[in-house]
């Protein structure tokens, strides 16, 4: 799926990313606790959330993931966004919280790319 | 590359916006040096997560980095507060954060188990009041 395909499903506002609209992103994972992103993502390139901080993109920055999607209409800080654009992360935010944010986008055929149990 | 490429950074305590910088910076360098993605994100994981503590428990401390052709070996030293039972601290699940850290998305008693768990070599040393250092080894493939 694209970002541009994403960001029209979520009904999202760009703040980072605009140039990487053909990004294609094959899977996702959602989460409010770095740590756990850091446990058990594997190779997911979109990472949802409603934590907005600059560690949420330091994180994603770590685990290879490309776009990050905040729910409950959360405003990325400009920390986040300079650390964002430096290190190419697109960051988009959907007023949907986090439980419809993941069934829209699963519906549509992101899937979660990790079938491991824990 | 036969001896090490040697790197120190000073972490900043209670500075959540700096923090993972280090890490970033030694990613970076994996990459530039051309090793492999799968050990460049057990080097961040670890790197990132001893980071955090070290901001969110110690007020700060020191990374001092040794990259080697086969291998990476990572010693981050505190002058924090130390911890009483390295075991429990080892325990997935077990946290000391605060409700303030656990708002900041971590705190969920992941921090250690991650660094034990993608790390070839887990050494922690720590007296309470003194201070705590830990050293992790990498092997690359």
């Amino acid at each position: 799926m694209k970002l541009k395909n994403i960001v029209e499903l979520l009904n999202a506002k760009v703040y980072c990313g605009e140039d990487q609209f053909d990004m294609e992103l094959v899977s996702a994972c959602a989460s409010d606790m770095m740590s756990d992103v850091l446990a058990f993502v594997k190779d997911q390139a979109l990472l949802i959330s409603g934590l907005c901080n600059p560690q949420v993109v330091r994180t994603a920055d770590m685990m290879d993931i490309k776009c990050i999607v905040l729910v409950r209409g959360k405003v990325p800080t400009s920390d986040m966004m300079a650390i964002a654009k430096q290190k190419g992360i697109a960051i988009i935010s959907s007023d949907y919280r986090m439980y419809s944010a993941c069934g829209v986008l699963y519906k549509n055929g992101l899937i979660a790319g990790d079938q491991e149990t824990v | 590359m036969s001896e090490a490429l040697h790197l120190e950074f000073e972490v900043a305590g209670n500075n959540f916006v700096s923090a993972g910088g280090a890490s970033d910076e030694v990613k970076k360098t994996l990459k530039m040096l051309g090793v492999s993605t799968a050990s460049i994100r057990k080097v961040a994981i670890a790197m990132y997560e001893g980071e955090i503590n070290m901001v969110i428990h110690a007020g700060g401390g020191r990374a001092i980095v040794d990259i080697y052709r086969d291998r990476i070996v990572i010693v981050l030293q505190d002058n924090g507060p130390g911890i009483p039972d390295i075991d429990l601290a080892l325990t997935e699940g077990y946290s000391t954060a605060t409700d303030s850290i656990r708002d900041l998305g971590f705190g969920a008693g992941m921090g250690l188990p991650n660094m034990k768990k993608y790390t070839d070599e887990f050494k922690i040393e720590s007296e309470v009041g003194k201070g705590t250092t830990v050293t992790m080894v990498v092997n690359f493939v």
